[in-house]
């Protein structure tokens, strides 16, 4: 059995071709990068992404402020990833990469912010 | 009057780019003008990851990228950084005025590199008949709202063209919980990325109609449905394939074109069709000193190009203000 699959690794998009036996992946071909093989067996055996979304900020000077999961996580948890950082409510200065949820939903990785975010300037 | 070596207009990767290069070649005086009120441009809005990859080797979203151009030029003492700072002329010998929080400044540059980005195509530069409801919006407009303003701007939506800022939303939609019922592409292959066919709409079970048009937007106030058509290789409609997709949302995602304004009121030559300058060479204008660098001078696909490029377009003005070539 094979399954095709693009690799999303990088802009190229190299057109793979697993083959498998059951779940198992047996080999990869297509690929033009070491990437490319490594998604291809995450891809079928535990697909991840990174989460990225913007939680809401208050007394600062962004609306929104961009968070993003600081390693992929389950693709089933991109969902349930989004519910929860609409919970989230910054209203203290961030420096990029601060982490805003340790262990983010048990995955392991943690949620951090991708830029600064400061007290609006004054008038 | 104001006198600097070098203004760079844009503080988006391009404008940061060749501001920071400008400054390693040897560039002392360099007044940076962002009208928004925080550097980084587009990059901004663009929160999803996929950036940086030839860059940093490794990736980034769209905001870290920036934050990392920030960080420098802020430390850079030969860069000044005026922000909410909108330039409304621009001479061809190279006078600038610009509008700030409560005064119009005017600057005397010797050199000036213009990083003004694009602009994003809209419904009227693809005709799609029907009528004219509120709940349609350019693509990018859409991300800004949802991923930095935080409102969003319907239940159901579908897309029309299949570029990358169109896939991205797409997924964008569907994680905030809006039901993204299509994407629409009358080309025969998506305008975007493979792996953003893949991760976008894929991942979400999203049809995209390759080689179909919206023949019709329906709706009094607010779009209440489109009509998709399947087209023929010479992209007109195929008769009885007509189907209808309800909806309050529609993305138009069809494209960017440059923004050069300034320099067409500069005088220089731009490309009628492209809305790009008219040079010998990537980075320059038809005006000696005068440089278009990043979306201004070609649309980029990856944010790395731009950043490669416009650092060349720094070097160039650096070494026009020493050797006045």
């Amino acid at each position: 059995m094979s399954r095709k699959l693009i690799c999303i690794e990088c802009p190229q998009g190299c057109s793979l071709e697993v083959a498998l036996e059951g779940n198992k992946v047996v080999s990869v071909t297509g690929n033009t990068c070491p990437r490319g093989d490594k998604y291809a067996r995450s891809e079928i055996e535990n697909p991840v992404r990174t989460f990225t979304s913007s939680v809401l900020a208050e007394e600062l000077d962004i609306k929104m402020l961009p968070v993003r999961t600081s390693g992929p996580i389950p693709k089933a948890g991109l969902l349930p990833a989004m519910r929860e950082v609409k919970k989230i409510l910054v209203s203290a200065p961030v420096e990029t990469g601060a982490v805003l949820a340790e262990n983010f939903m048990g995955t392991g990785v943690n949620l951090v912010a991708c830029r600064p975010a400061n007290k609006p300037p004054m008038e | 009057m104001d006198e600097r070596e070098l203004v760079v207009v844009g503080g988006g990767p391009a404008g940061m780019a060749a501001a920071l290069a400008a400054g390693a070649a040897g560039v002392k005086d360099i007044l940076l003008l962002e009208r928004d009120q925080h550097l980084g441009g587009i990059l901004n809005q663009c929160i999803h990851p996929g950036f940086g990859l030839h860059r940093f080797k490794e990736e980034l979203t769209g905001p870290e990228y920036a934050d990392r151009f920030v960080k420098q030029v802020t430390k850079t003492p030969s860069i000044e950084v005026s922000l909410r700072s909108f330039v409304v002329k621009l001479t061809s010998n190279m006078k600038i005025s610009y509008l700030r929080p409560g005064a119009l400044e005017e600057v005397q540059a010797k050199s000036v590199i213009l990083a003004t980005g694009c602009r994003e195509r809209t419904r009227e530069m693809i005709p799609i008949p029907g009528t004219r409801p509120s709940g349609i919006y350019p693509a990018g407009l859409a991300q800004k709202m949802i991923n930095m303003e935080g409102w969003i701007p319907g239940k159901e939506a579908v897309i029309v063209g299949s570029g990358d800022i169109g896939l991205i939303m797409a997924r964008r939609m569907a994680l905030e919980g809006m039901k993204v019922k299509a994407v629409i592409e009358i080309q025969k292959q998506s305008r975007g990325l493979a792996r953003n066919v893949a991760q976008c709409l894929d991942d979400y079970g999203i049809p995209l109609y390759l080689s179909h048009k919206i023949a019709r937007i329906e709706g009094a106030d607010r779009v209440e449905k489109v009509v998709v058509a399947a087209v023929d290789d010479a992209f007109c409609e195929k008769p009885g394939t007509r189907f209808e997709l309800s909806c309050d949302t529609v993305l138009i995602s069809v494209g960017l074109i440059p923004e050069n304004e300034l320099l067409e009121m500069a005088g220089a030559q731009v490309d009628r069709k492209t809305n790009t300058p008219v040079a010998a060479e990537v980075n320059r204008t038809s005006i000696r000193g005068m440089f278009a660098c990043g979306n201004a001078c070609k649309v980029y696909d990856l944010v790395d190009s731009v950043t490669r490029d416009s650092e060349k377009a720094g070097q160039m003005a650096a070494q026009f203000l020493k050797e006045g070539k």
